[in-house]
């Protein structure tokens, strides 16, 4: 089993790179961008076919270290291979 | 009085702040290595500037799940004091015994330069040297220096007089200009310019250093 794990600003909380590559693509002649947020993607492999318990393992990894959650927030979806 | 400095792999202003306690301030002073115990009883525990971890993920986020930083929250719980610089700030968000979060500068560089700041609030352990509002003198040297608080925890900061330092021209982005900030109890400073590259009067400021002598003194 696979989860992605994304992880973006708050509203409201600069995100400095994404404007600078929002003006970056501008100045090249993409127009129609009206905001561009950069975030990360975390990618994990889980040792566990059981998606209550991938659950609980992202969602540990995320609220004690893979997000600040004074500044950003997550998302996630889970692949599991076995059906794909 | 007896310090320690932590090293964590990356940093690399402990060997200034251990110099400045050792031979300016005279006091003793240990290195402790990240993984390690606390070997003696300290005073003052000072968590040096550096990129602890490569800043991977966030500064200051991995660095906060060491060792030694269980004993860093009981020395600080026992109201014992700790001072954070630059990455050590960071750090000290980031493990929850100061709060707000440190995040990009708003120009997204890497800023290096000298900066004027105002001594917000002078009645503490580190700051008790300083006149209030007295203005001086510091490099700052960072690229996640812009701190973040939301509007309630702006006005505890202001209500508590949590803010110790404040930039006269705010270079990153910083709420309501903060450049340092004390817990509640004021035993606990993070701060993101340097005062230990400021304690030599050859380095351009001494003003620095009378963070550390307010330490020992007040």
């Amino acid at each position: 089993m696979k989860a992605k794990i994304y992880i973006n600003y708050k509203e409201g909380i600069l995100d400095p790179e994404g404007q600078t590559v929002s003006k970056a693509l501008k100045s090249i002649g993409i127009n129609g961008i009206n905001d561009l947020v950069i975030g990360k993607c975390i990618e994990l492999v889980l040792d566990t076919q059981n998606e209550q318990e991938a659950k609980k393992i992202i969602e540990e990894s995320c609220s004690q270290l893979l997000s600040n959650p004074n500044t950003e927030v997550y998302t996630y979806e889970i692949i599991n291979e076995n059906q794909s | 009085m007896k310090f320690a400095v932590i090293v964590f792999p990356g940093s690399n202003c402990d060997y200034d702040a251990y110099y400045v306690v050792k031979k300016h301030l005279n006091c003793e002073v240990d290195f402790i290595w990240h993984k390690e115990n606390l070997i003696n009883e300290y005073d003052c525990i000072i968590i040096p500037g550096g990129f602890s971890y490569g800043d991977y993920l966030r500064a200051g986020a991995i660095a906060q799940f060491s060792k030694v930083m269980t004993e860093v929250k009981n020395h600080a719980k026992k109201g014992k004091y700790v001072i954070g610089i630059c990455n050590g700030f960071q750090i000290l968000v980031e493990s929850g015994l100061l709060p707000g979060a440190l995040i990009t500068n708003q120009s997204t560089n890497f800023i290096s330069q000298s900066v004027t700041l105002e001594v917000v609030n002078n009645k503490t352990k580190f700051t008790n040297i300083f006149k209030e509002n007295q203005t001086i003198q510091m490099p700052i040297a960072h690229k996640q220096g812009n701190y973040f608080a939301n509007s309630d925890l702006l006005k505890n900061l202001e209500d508590n007089n949590q803010i110790a330092f404040k930039y006269q021209t705010n270079p990153n982005g910083s709420k309501n200009d903060i450049a340092g900030i004390f817990n509640k109890n004021k035993n606990v400073l993070g701060m993101m310019p340097h005062p230990e590259r400021a304690s030599e009067i050859l380095l351009g400021s001494d003003d620095g250093f009378n963070i550390f002598k307010s330490i020992i003194l007040g």
